[in-house]
């Protein structure tokens, strides 16, 4: 296999090369490859408190890696992450908890709603004395993900949409998911 | 060798336990199920179980599970036993009524019911007599109301469907 000469360059790249003889100069906006890094590199906090946390460990083994895109390091401590992936049910007592975690990591953050529990609730929001109704009523949610529990395949989903967000810039008419603008 | 070992363990059918346990105690009431279950009044509970506890040949020494069902006119206590060494499973349970619920704990012969009746207490209020610490397991402690009861109401948290 040959390495390909002609490859186009990746939309995400932030800026434009221009070739000259002896190299090529990048010009770009300071903010694009701030967001760029920053989405290439988020680091995950361990949090996870039912069934939608096996799934997660699923997507960070070996079949479905989500290093590749960036989360290598799951850190423990939320001084040191930078997205919080809240896998699984939140009951009334754990609320305060949530809360006091997503207080203690540094900006900039952001929040991944993983499966209907923490997205609304669901399988729980009828007829229970102690869930929370979605993780939204006690910190901001980036990325919602449906399913129960969803499968690697759509947190990974999350985790690129995510990317596609923060690399647009928290702004809405630059937000590109698979081709799609918003 | 094996011949001892086939005399020392033996797993009863469940028509050999109901023979049995007939007769230790005549008034037992027999369900079908896959395991053998019976019916048995609260106060006569105790004593019945602390024979069946160190008998030889039923040998249940493994409670693994204590439990409560909520049917609207009454509460039933529900107990599953095991032997581990004879292999043999049962199921007792027990009709109280809803308005006082109480029954003697068999914590002293299984030590793993102390917390199973526990979480029976504050979900459902059963009290259970001369158990050396009866208190919430999970629930905050000023917690009103049973929660796994059919009839509890909470509007602030339940959405009703």
């Amino acid at each position: 296999m040959d390495v390909d000469q002609n490859s186009a360059q990746p939309k995400s790249f932030p800026g434009e090369i221009h070739q000259t003889p002896g190299g090529g100069i990048l010009t770009s906006k300071l903010d694009d490859v701030i967001n760029w890094a920053r989405s290439n590199s988020l680091w995950p906090l361990v949090f996870g408190t039912s069934c939608c946390a096996i799934e997660m460990m699923s997507t960070a083994g070996a079949k479905y890696d989500w290093s590749r895109f960036g989360f290598e390091v799951a850190r423990a401590t939320p001084r040191q992450a930078d997205v919080i992936i809240i896998a699984g049910t939140i009951v009334n007592k754990m609320a305060p908890v949530l809360k006091r975690l997503y207080d203690q990591m540094a900006d900039p953050k952001y929040v991944i709603a993983m499966g209907a529990c923490a997205t609304s609730g669901g399988p729980f929001f009828y007829n229970t004395y102690s869930v929370v109704k979605g993780a939204d009523h006690v910190i901001p949610v980036d990325v919602y993900v449906a399913g129960c529990p969803p499968r690697p395949e759509a947190l990974l989903h999350a985790l690129i949409t995510l990317q596609e967000k923060i690399r647009g810039g928290n702004k809405r008419e630059r937000i590109d998911i698979d081709g799609t603008k918003i | 060798m094996r011949e001892d070992f086939k005399k020392k363990y033996f797993l009863m059918s469940n028509e050999e336990l109901k023979s049995v346990f007939t007769a230790i105690h005549p008034s037992l009431v027999f369900e079908e199920g896959e395991w053998l279950n019976m019916y048995i009044e609260p106060a006569e509970l105790l004593p019945f179980v602390e024979k069946i506890r160190n008998a030889d040949n039923l040998f249940f020494d493994y409670l693994f599970c204590l439990t409560c069902v909520d049917w609207k006119t009454h509460l039933t206590m529900v107990y599953h036993f095991s032997s581990t060494s004879h292999r043999h499973n049962i199921v007792i349970k027990s009709k109280l009524d809803r308005d006082n619920p109480e029954i003697e704990t068999v914590c002293n012969i299984w030590k793993t019911a102390e917390f199973h009746e526990r979480e029976v207490f504050e979900l459902f209020g059963v009290k259970f007599l001369h158990h050396p610490d009866l208190r919430n397991l999970i629930l905050p402690d000023v917690w009103s109301g049973f929660p796994l009861r059919k009839d509890y109401e909470d509007e602030v948290n339940m959405i009703k469907l």
